[in-house]
C-alpha cells in the first residue's frame, strides 16, 4: 500500500522489538467471535491513474457545460486561482486545530485576519473562527439567544431559507424553545404588523435573513425596532456574503450568521462550506465555537492564541455554551484569502457587478412572466412567476442546456408558478439573453 | 539556540530563520488591487438608487494588495505552521494521518467542484454514484446497516447519532431522560447529550481505565436513553467487554451510541455493528484522510442499526424504478435535517478516493501499522515514562508525567520542549481520568526512522528533566515566539485588529454612517 512508508522486513524487525510473535497479538484483546476473519467487501485496491479516471467518469455523469441561474444559498462566484494554491499549501492543509501557539501562527493569524474582516463587512463587533455552515451558524445563533436573554420563545420569518429553518428547528425542538415562523408580506420581506404582534416579553430572538431567501433585502433598523422594544435579540442571517460589499451591513442585529461561501469556496454539491457567527461584544462570553485573541510572548512580540475557551466543550463537558470542536479553518482560509484579493474596493465592485446583472435578467426574464415582489430592494435573486408551470420550464430550458430557476412550490406553494433565479458576476448576457428566449418560445406554446 | 541547550544530539532539525510578516491590514495601501473584473456586459446600475436606505456607503476596510503580496502574506504565515507533511504529528485522538494529494486532486475535477447542490438530480448521478459507493463501504466497514453523510463533523455527528436514539425511544412512548458517559470520555460527549436534552450521568473508569460493567449494569434504568462509548477508549485499550456493556445496555432498552473518534484502530479487523453497537458516528477527517486544514472542514457520517433506521435525517438517496439516484424526502419519522443541502461532500469525495486507494488489504495493513507504530512507541518509552494503566494499547498510548514531575515538569512542558526537537507535541492532560497525560497517536502513516527519531527526542527530555528541568519548562526555544500569555489574552481579549485611525476618536460605532 503505497501511502505506508514500511517494508515487511521493518514490520518485521519492530514487532520482535515489542516482544510480539505477530501482528495479531496486538489485537489480541478483541474477543475472537468479534474479529473479522475475512477481507472487507469495499473495492479492490486502485492506483492513482483507476482513481482519477473513477471520479473523472463521475464528474461527467453530472451537469457540464450547462448555464445555471441556480443560487439559493449556494452561489457560484470567481474563484481566483491564487486561492487554491495558497490552501493546498502543506503546512494550511496537513496542520490541525492550533492549540500549539507556537508553531501554529499561521493560521492563528490568517484566522485573526478572518475575525476582523468579518466584523469589518457585518458592523459587529466581534467574529468567531467560523462554524459548520450557514444553516448550523444560524441554529447555534438561536441557542445563544436564548442563553443571553433566558428566554425560549423563537421567531423565525418565512424568508429565511427553509432549509435553514428546518436545522433550526431539528435544533430547537429538544432544548424547549418554541419557535414560531413569522409571515411576509406583498413586499416579499418580514411582515412588520404581523412581527410586532409575534413579538412578545418572552421572545428569546427573532431570525431574520438578508438579502432573504427572495432576494429582498429585509428592513433591519424596523425589524431591530420592534425586537429590542421588547428585549429581544436580533439575529440576522447573512446567505450570501458577497451582498455585504454594497448592502448596508445588519448593525442593527446583535448577532449576525454568515455562509462565507460566496468567498472563493467551491460550490461541491453542498459542502464543506463556512459559517461563521459575529456579535456585540456584549455577548462575547456566550459565543460558541472558536475564538483567536491578540497577546504578547514572553519577551513581548505580538502574538495569537485560542482564547476564551472555558465556553468550549472540552472544558466545560455538558456546560460547555455548544458540543462544537473543529471549526472551519481551511475554509475560512479560503475566504480570507478571497477577501484579501478583492480588498475594500474590489468586493464594492463585485458586488455592483452582480446587481447589475441581476436587474438585466430581472427586466429580461421579467417580460416574459412576472418578477415578484418588484419594488422591494433586492440583491442578485428574484422570484419570477410565470404560466407555465416549473417543471416544464426547467426541463425546455435544459433542452438548451440551461438549467432554471429553482422551483419554490416545495416551500412556498401559494405562490403558484413560482422559481427562483439568481444572476452573478458569471453570468452572462448571452445566458440570460438565451433562457428568456426559451421562455418566449413558452409563452408562444401557452397562448396557443 | 545553540548546542549546549541539548542534552545530547539533536538529529532531527536544525533552526532556521523564518520571515517577519504583519497583517495584511498593516501592510495595505489606498489603491493597490490583486483583482479585475471582466468588463459589464448588462447596463450598468446606480446601486444608490436601486438599494435606497440599504445601500452602503461606507466600504468594509478590507486590505488593499497587490496579487504578490497577497502570495507572500499567506506563504511566510503558513511557513509558521507545523504540519503532517513535515513531520509526525502525535496528537493523540485527532489522528493526523497523511492526505493523500490525489483526493485533493479529484475534489477538484470541474464536473465534481462546481456542481450545484440544487442542480437536477438527472445532472447530480455522478455525485449521487459517488455518495452511494461510499455510503456502502462505510456501512460495510462498520458492520452497520444504514447511514447518513450529512453531519458536517464528528461532534455534530455524535448529536445526529443521539437525535436517532431519541427519536427512536420518541416512538416507544417514552424520549427517556439519562445518557450514560465514561469519565475518559471526550468533552463532546457530555456536550451533545446535554443539546438533545438529555442529562448525563458520568461513569467512573474502573482501575484499567476501561468500563466498570458491573457498575454500569446497577447504573442503567428505565429511564437510560443510551451509554456513549469510545471504543478503543481514550486511553488507546479497547473495550473487551464491549459485548456485555451492549447487552447490559439493550436489556433496558437502552441504545449503545460508539463514538468512532478511534475506528482507525478497528478497521478491517473488528466492526462496531458485530459486537453490538447501535449507532456511531465516523471522523472522515480521522480515519479517512481527509485534511484536517487547520481545524476543518471535518465530516461526521452516523451509521446505525435498522431499528434506527426510519429516523435519520432527510433526505436520503434511493435508486428509483428509472435505474437512477435520488433524494427521498418522505420520510415521516425523520429527525429532520442537521445540515442543509447534503453534507460536505467534497469530503465525501477525498474519503471515498482513499478507501478506493487501500482496497479491503490496505485497510487492514493501515489499521495494524498505526496499533504497531503505538506500540512501538510505548515499548520504547515506557522505562522513563510512567505508564498509568498496563493494559495492551492499540493505535495510541497513553503516558503519564508522574516521574518528570517530580522535578517540576509536566506534561504541557515536555509537550513544548518537544518543539524543540523538532516535533509537533501529542496530546497534552487527555484524557481527564489520567493526570498529566501524554496522549500519543502516531498513526500508520509514519515511517520507523521518524519514530526512532521521536523516540530519541522523548529519551532525552527526560534526560533533561533530571538534569536540566528549567530548560524544559521555558521551552520552546527554538520557535519565532515563545511561550504566549494566554491569561491577557482571557481576561483583555483583543479578537480583531484595530487600525491606529480606529484607536484615536474615530471608534467605529453602530452609529456612524455605513
Amino acid at each position: 500500500m503505497r501511502y505506508l512508508p514500511k517494508s515487511d522486513a521493518e514490520r518485521a524487525a519492530m514487532l520482535r522489538e515489542i516482544g510480539a510473535s505477530s501482528i495479531d497479538e496486538l489485537f489480541a484483546i478483541i474477543p475472537e467471535e468479534y474479529r473479522l476473519a475475512r477481507d472487507l467487501k469495499v473495492p479492490a485496491q486502485m492506483g492513482e491513474s483507476e482513481i482519477v479516471d473513477y471520479f473523472k467518469a463521475a464528474a461527467a455523469r453530472n451537469a457540464n457545460g450547462y448555464a445555471s441561474f441556480l443560487g439559493a444559498g449556494a452561489y457560484r462566484h470567481y474563484r481566483p486561482v491564487i486561492i487554491d494554491s495558497l490552501v493546498q499549501r502543506g503546512e494550511f492543509l496537513t496542520s490541525y486545530t492550533p492549540y500549539q501557539a507556537e508553531i501554529t501562527q499561521g493560521t492563528l493569524q490568517a484566522i485573526f485576519e478572518f475575525q476582523t474582516m468579518i466584523c469589518e463587512l457585518t458592523g459587529m463587533d466581534i467574529a468567531n473562527a467560523s462554524m459548520y455552515d450557514g444553516s448550523t451558524g444560524a441554529a447555534e445563533a438561536v441557542m445563544m439567544a436564548v442563553r443571553v436573554t433566558g428566554r425560549d420563545n423563537v421567531l423565525v420569518a418565512r424568508t429565511v431559507h427553509p432549509e435553514y429553518r428546518e436545522v433550526m428547528h431539528t435544533y430547537a425542538q429538544h432544548q424547549g424553545h418554541d419557535a414560531k415562523e413569522v409571515a411576509y408580506g406583498q413586499d416579499g420581506r418580514v411582515d412588520l404588523a404581523a412581527l410586532e404582534q409575534a413579538v412578545t416579553d418572552e421572545t428569546a430572538c427573532v431570525l431574520v435573513q438578508s438579502p432573504n431567501f427572495f432576494g429582498a433585502i429585509e428592513d433591519i433598523p424596523a425589524i431591530g425596532e420592534i425586537a429590542h422594544k421588547k428585549g429581544a435579540l436580533l439575529i440576522v442571517s447573512v446567505a450570501e456574503a458577497v451582498s455585504l460589499g454594497i448592502v448596508r451591513p445588519p448593525v442593527e442585529a446583535d448577532i449576525v450568521s454568515m455562509e462565507a461561501q460566496s468567498f472563493g469556496v467551491a460550490l461541491s454539491y453542498g459542502g464543506p462550506y463556512c459559517g461563521v457567527l459575529a456579535a456585540k461584544e456584549k455577548y462575547l462570553r456566550q459565543m460558541p465555537g472558536r475564538l483567536v485573541g491578540e497577546t504578547k510572548d514572553t519577551e513581548g512580540r505580538r502574538g495569537f492564541v485560542l482564547t476564551l475557551s472555558t465556553r468550549e466543550q472540552h472544558i466545560r463537558r455538558e456546560k460547555a455554551t455548544s458540543n462544537i470542536c473543529t471549526n472551519q479553518a481551511l475554509v475560512a482560509l479560503m475566504a480570507t484569502i478571497f477577501m484579501t484579493v478583492y480588498g475594500k474596493q474590489g468586493i464594492r465592485e463585485l458586488a455592483v457587478q452582480n446587481l447589475a446583472k441581476a436587474k438585466y435578467a430581472a427586466d429580461t426574464l421579467g417580460a416574459h412572466g412576472k418578477v415578484l415582489f418588484a419594488g422591494t430592494p433586492r440583491f442578485h435573486e428574484f422570484v419570477l412567476q410565470t404560466d407555465e408551470d416549473p417543471e416544464q420550464l426547467n426541463a425546455r430550458l435544459l433542452e438548451k442546456k440551461i438549467i432554471g430557476g429553482l422551483d419554490l412550490g416545495k416551500w412556498y406553494p401559494e405562490l403558484g408558478n413560482a422559481t427562483l433565479w439568481c444572476a452573478t458576476e458569471l453570468t452572462t448576457k448571452e445566458q440570460i439573453d438565451a433562457a428568456a428566449g426559451v421562455m418566449a418560445q413558452a409563452h408562444e406554446l401557452v397562448t396557443k | 539556540m545553540t548546542e549546549e541547550k541539548f542534552i545530547g544530539n539533536i538529529r532531527k532539525v536544525t533552526a532556521h530563520l523564518t520571515q517577519n510578516e504583519g497583517l495584511s491590514f498593516e501592510k495595505s495601501s489606498p489603491g493597490k488591487k490583486a483583482y479585475r473584473l471582466a468588463p459589464l456586459d448588462v447596463p450598468e446600475v446606480d446601486p444608490a438608487a436601486l438599494l435606497g436606505e440599504a445601500h452602503r456607503s461606507r466600504n468594509a476596510a478590507l486590505p488593499e494588495l497587490s496579487e504578490i503580496e497577497i502570495i507572500r502574506h499567506f506563504t511566510r504565515l503558513s511557513t509558521w505552521n507545523y504540519a503532517i507533511d513535515l513531520g509526525i504529528y502525535p496528537l493523540g485522538s485527532c489522528t493526523m494521518k497523511y492526505n493523500p494529494r490525489v483526493n485533493e486532486f479529484v475534489s477538484r475535477l470541474e464536473g465534481i467542484a462546481e456542481a450545484h447542490p440544487y442542480q437536477p438530480e438527472s445532472l447530480s448521478q455522478g455525485s449521487l454514484e459517488i455518495i452511494r459507493l461510499l455510503q456502502d463501504c462505510l456501512i460495510e466497514i462498520t458492520g452497520m446497516d444504514a447511514i447518513t453523510l450529512q453531519p458536517a463533523a464528528g461532534a455534530h455527528g455524535e448529536f445526529t447519532g443521539i437525535l436517532l436514539a431519541r427519536a427512536y425511544h420518541e416512538s416507544k412512548g417514552n424520549p427517556r431522560k439519562t445518557v450514560i458517559i465514561p469519565d475518559s470520555a471526550h468533552g463532546t460527549n457530555p456536550a451533545t447529550a446535554a443539546t438533545c436534552g438529555y442529562q448525563v450521568v458520568n461513569l467512573k473508569s474502573n482501575a484499567k481505565g476501561g468500563v466498570d460493567v458491573t457498575a454500569l449494569a446497577q447504573m442503567v434504568k428505565e429511564d437510560t436513553a443510551a451509554m456513549m462509548l469510545t471504543n478503543p477508549s481514550t486511553i488507546g485499550v479497547f473495550e473487551n467487554e464491549i459485548h456485555r456493556i451492549a447487552d447490559v445496555l439493550h436489556e433496558k432498552g437502552a441504545l449503545l451510541y460508539m463514538d468512532g473518534a478511534n475506528m482507525n484502530a478497528l478497521v478491517g479487523k473488528t466492526r462496531p455493528g458485530d459486537f453490538g453497537v447501535d449507532v456511531m458516528h465516523l471522523n472522515l477527517h480521522k480515519t479517512f484522510s481527509t485534511p484536517h486544514g487547520g481545524g476543518g472542514p471535518g465530516s461526521g457520517p452516523v451509521a446505525c442499526k435498522k431499528i434506527l433506521e426510519p429516523f435519520l435525517p432527510t433526505p436520503v438517496l434511493a435508486r428509483g424504478e428509472d435505474g437512477l439516484l435520488h433524494w427521498n424526502y418522505d420520510r415521516p419519522q425523520s429527525v429532520g435535517r442537521v445540515r442543509m443541502l447534503h453534507g460536505n461532500f467534497g469530503m465525501f469525495v477525498r474519503a471515498l478516493a482513499y478507501t478506493l486507494a487501500n482496497g479491503a488489504d490496505g485497510l487492514r495493513q493501515t489499521t495494524e501499522d498505526a496499533v504497531l507504530n503505538a506500540n512501538y512507541i510505548r515499548k520504547q518509552l515506557e522505562d522513563l515514562y510512567e505508564l498509568p494503566y498496563d493494559t495492551p494499547s492499540m493505535h495510541e498510548v497513553v503516558f503519564s508525567d508522574k516521574r518528570q514531575a517530580r522535578n517540576g515538569v509536566k506534561t504541557g512542558d515536555i509537550a513544548k520542549r518537544l518543539i524543540d526537537y523538532g516535533f509537533h507535541p501529542y496530546t497534552t492532560s487527555f484524557p481527564l481520568i489520567v493526570p498529566g497525560a501524554l496522549m500519543i497517536e502516531p498513526t500508520e502513516s509514519e515511517s520507523r526512522e521518524e519514530l526512532d527519531l521521536f523516540v530519541d527526542a522523548m529519551r532525552q527530555i527526560a534526560r533533561e528533566a533530571e538534569e536540566n528541568p528549567e530548560l524544559i519548562k521555558t521551552a520552546p526555544h527554538s520557535t519565532r515566539i515563545s511561550r504566549l500569555d494566554e491569561t491577557t489574552a482571557a481576561r483583555k481579549p483583543v479578537l480583531r485588529w484595530q487600525g491606529p485611525a480606529e484607536n484615536g476618536v474615530e471608534v467605529d460605532t453602530a452609529a456612524k454612517e455605513w
